[in-house]
């Protein structure tokens, strides 16, 4: 059995109000690092567990909170990334939901490390009965002494706000979160200066996934070293996986980072194999927005390693036989879905998003959505195969934030390992027009052939 | 403070800290200054928006010689000491650029026939050089109905390329702003709130600074083609601004009035509303000479009073050379 930080307690009812939590060792970190615990040494303890940023770069958290720029007499702000709208992923609201105390437990401890006096909680719009479930967890730990003035008599104040968005899944770029924040439109804004330096308010500031600040919690109870255990390699701790798709058991998994994607599909500990006993097409590891993989490379790597669900192995190989671990929004298809429905259906989604700030990803989104809707529905010809990946290779690196390049991966990706099948929509408009096709004549992954010198 | 020493297709310039390296290029001159749609000197946070001006930094600085790893926005990126820049000497950045282009003509009308701005469009110029002869797209493009906003100034937003330069005016030059941007993405719009007529005294900047035709002057529309009038640099006593203005003249008549723009696009001084729409008569004004248009576009063609007949100024194109 995985070893489980997060949602260890998940079993226990009334978990979610502050008596059960408290009783079950919450709080433990705050007052550990409160009372016995410099900031400098809290910010050691998560750099030393090699804590990665869980909301999809995997960007180093220790790292992260070293670069805040600490001026006098300038507040700092912690604010938590609760935007996820990331298709594919739910991990967040799951634990928002279930634990919410984790997550103010978290916040405090990240605080007292940043030296923030006030942080807020940005929870994305369609979240809003889960923003209620946090005010409440908040308003507990109020009344329990663990936020307002003197925490604990320790001299350190802070207060947590949440704040709900308007539902744009821009919000989720650190900037435009800010923005949004700030009562702004939710616009991404042009890097540099960095939010570590002119974040929110124009005053440093750190934004951090809600698993990321969750799972400081048990970095600081019980030491980065020993959090930097479990896992392997530079893919530390554990990860929320929220399972999709056509798998028996769909949900939020907590696993051990090195746990192979086979395993992880077909074992009955997590997924439990393909529903209905279908066979695997392919698998988007990490999200909408990372790059699919055919059925060949899920379980193994293009050199024939078995693929781990960690950082690395994820996106072994690159984006041309690889993909990414993202925010762990892993959705996994059978043999009878579409690729190009599918691939429509994402580049939809970024096309309603796209802020429209500006040109590439405003423009490209909308004319690969509108290809891809073509292709599916049978009328599209063969040159807009290759048009597809012109457009996306145009789109991707040339924009403010990462959303075109998030538009533009799953379309790439989806040309270079499902060619065959969107061109099989060209030559067969007749039985494509059905929207349910791949039921009728499932299409399989075709493995490249290795080219014999 | 120390001079940067920052290269741009292989022309070395020392420019004071802080500039960016759009601003570097312009400074070396027209033969490697990028393109910009959306940054505007004088109006601050602007830029960024277009990625016209994208450029490839081969070396960040002396001290981090490490390549930047995406093409970056020049008009937003500052110098650094010992840095090396590649602009049209790129096939990446031409290949960027093209790839922009073709994506700020995809739902752009191109109706320049009957467009105002048609000759002096800065998307005509940079579509002239950068983009393709046929589009790609084979769909509707997006439209929006026209919008008074005012009673001098017609929003066209079909044409809109949603630069925010015009916001950036409402933002910083007018006393309350009351245009912005709406929704969000493709549809995404400038507009008023609820066609609230934009109402101050500098309002009609928004047209200068429009490298589109979105924002016309009602006062001008279908009157004449640009190229059939002489710029004439003129001035007049003004409370409000400092009342040097362009004249643009057919005959004795004034058909419509600017602000003095220079190589760039870029009006030199923000003029008022008075000065723009309300002194059309010759006696109102004080005439200084023609005003010199060293710009490339279509609008030289029908310059007069030099001696030069359409000699567009030297203008190194990545892949032709105009003579």
């Amino acid at each position: 059995m995985s070893r489980k930080l997060l949602l260890a307690n998940d079993h226990i009812p009334g978990i979610q109000s502050y008596e059960v939590y408290r009783s079950n060792g919450g709080y433990r970190s705050v007052e550990k690092a409160l009372k016995t615990m410099s900031p400098d040494d809290v910010v050691e303890e998560v750099k030393k567990s090699g804590l990665r940023g869980r909301g999809g770069a995997g960007f180093p958290t220790g790292m992260k909170w070293s670069f805040l720029a600490k001026p006098e007499g300038v507040p700092r702000y912690l604010v938590c990334n609760a935007d996820e709208s990331e298709p594919g992923t739910f991990k967040d609201r799951y634990l928002m939901e279930h634990i919410p105390h984790i997550l103010v437990e978290g916040m405090i401890t990240s605080s007292f490390a940043l030296g923030a006096n006030t942080s807020y909680i940005y929870i994305r719009g369609e979240y809003f009965y889960v923003a209620r479930i946090v005010e409440k967890a908040i308003a507990e730990a109020y009344a329990n002494g663990w936020l307002g003035k003197n925490i604990l008599g320790t001299g350190f104040n802070h207060d947590m706000y949440v704040q709900v968005g308007g539902g744009a899944y821009i919000c989720g770029e650190e900037t435009a979160l800010l923005e949004s924040l700030e009562g702004k439109r939710g616009n991404p804004r042009i890097k540099p200066p960095f939010p570590a330096i002119a974040g929110l308010y124009g005053c440093p500031t750190v934004v951090n996934n809600v698993e990321t600040i969750a799972a400081v919690v048990p970095i600081v109870n019980d030491g980065g070293d020993e959090y930097a255990k479990i896992g392997i390699g530079r893919s530390t701790g554990t990860k929320l996986i929220s399972a999709s798709g056509n798998i028996n058991k769909p949900g939020v998994y907590e696993i051990e980072l090195g746990v192979p994607v086979e395993e992880f599909i077909f074992s009955d500990q997590y997924c439990g194999g393909i529903a209905n006993g279908k066979r695997l097409k392919a698998c988007v590891p990490g999200g909408s927005s990372v790059p699919i993989l055919p059925d060949y490379l899920v379980c193994k790597t293009a050199t024939g390693e078995d693929r781990l669900m960690t950082y690395e192995s994820l996106s072994d190989g690159g984006f041309a036989t690889g993909s990414m671990l993202g925010s762990g929004g892993f959705i996994v298809y059978d043999e009878n879905q579409c690729i190009v429905r599918n691939t429509w259906n994402f580049s939809r989604f970024y096309h309603h998003e796209s802020c429209g700030q500006c040109s590439p990803c405003r423009e490209g989104t909308g004319w690969m959505e509108r290809v891809l809707h073509r292709l599916e529905k049978g009328m599209g010809n063969m040159s807009d195969i290759d048009l597809l990946v012109e457009v996306a290779k145009k789109i991707e690196g040339n924009t403010i934030c990462p959303l075109g390049d998030a538009a533009a991966w799953p379309v790439a990706a989806a040309v270079r390992h499902f060619r065959h099948e969107f061109e099989h929509h060209v030559l067969h408009p007749d039985k494509v027009k059905d929207p349910k096709h791949g039921h009728r004549e499932p299409i399989m992954p075709v493995k490249p052939q290795p080219v014999t010198a | 403070m120390s001079l940067l020493k920052v290269t741009i297709d292989n022309k070395t310039i020392e420019v004071e800290p802080g500039t960016t390296i759009l601003q570097a290029a312009r400074m070396i001159g027209p033969d490697v200054a990028p393109p910009a749609m959306c940054y505007y000197t004088k109006l601050k946070t602007s830029g960024g928006y277009c990625r016209t001006c994208l450029v490839k930094v081969s070396k960040g600085s002396e001290k981090d010689p490490r390549p930047m790893p995406k093409l970056v926005a020049s008009c937003r990126t500052t110098v650094m000491d010992g840095m090396e820049v590649e602009n049209f000497t790129s096939p990446e950045v031409v290949d960027a650029r093209n790839g922009v282009v073709e994506f700020l003509l995809l739902n752009h009308p191109l109706d320049c026939p009957i467009c105002d701005q048609a000759g002096e469009c800065h998307l005509q110029d940079l579509s002239y050089e950068n983009g393709k002869s046929k589009t790609r797209n084979e769909f509707e493009r997006r439209t929006f109905e026209k919008i008074d906003i005012g009673d001098k100034i017609q929003l066209h937003m079909t044409r809109c390329i949603l630069c925010y330069r015009c916001v950036k005016v409402a933002d910083q030059f007018t006393p309350e702003r009351v245009h912005g941007v709406i929704n969000r993405g493709e549809v995404s719009e400038i507009s008023t709130y609820i066609q609230h007529a934009v109402d101050n005294d500098f309002s009609g900047n928004m047209i200068d600074v429009c490298p589109v035709g979105a924002l016309t002057d009602k006062t001008f529309r279908f009157k004449s083609r640009v190229w059939f009038l002489k710029p004439v640099d003129a001035h007049r006593n003004c409370d409000k601004c400092s009342g040097k203005t362009v004249l643009w003249k057919y005959g004795q008549e004034i058909y419509r009035i600017t602000g003095r723009k220079d190589q760039w696009g870029e009006v030199e001084e923000f003029i008022c509303n008075t000065c723009r729409f309300d002194k059309k008569a010759p006696s109102d004004w004080t005439e200084e000479g023609p005003r010199k248009l060293s710009r490339h576009s279509v609008i030289s063609q029908g310059h007069y009073g030099t001696k030069t007949k359409f000699v567009a100024s030297p203008v190194t194109l990545p892949n032709k050379q105009l003579s």
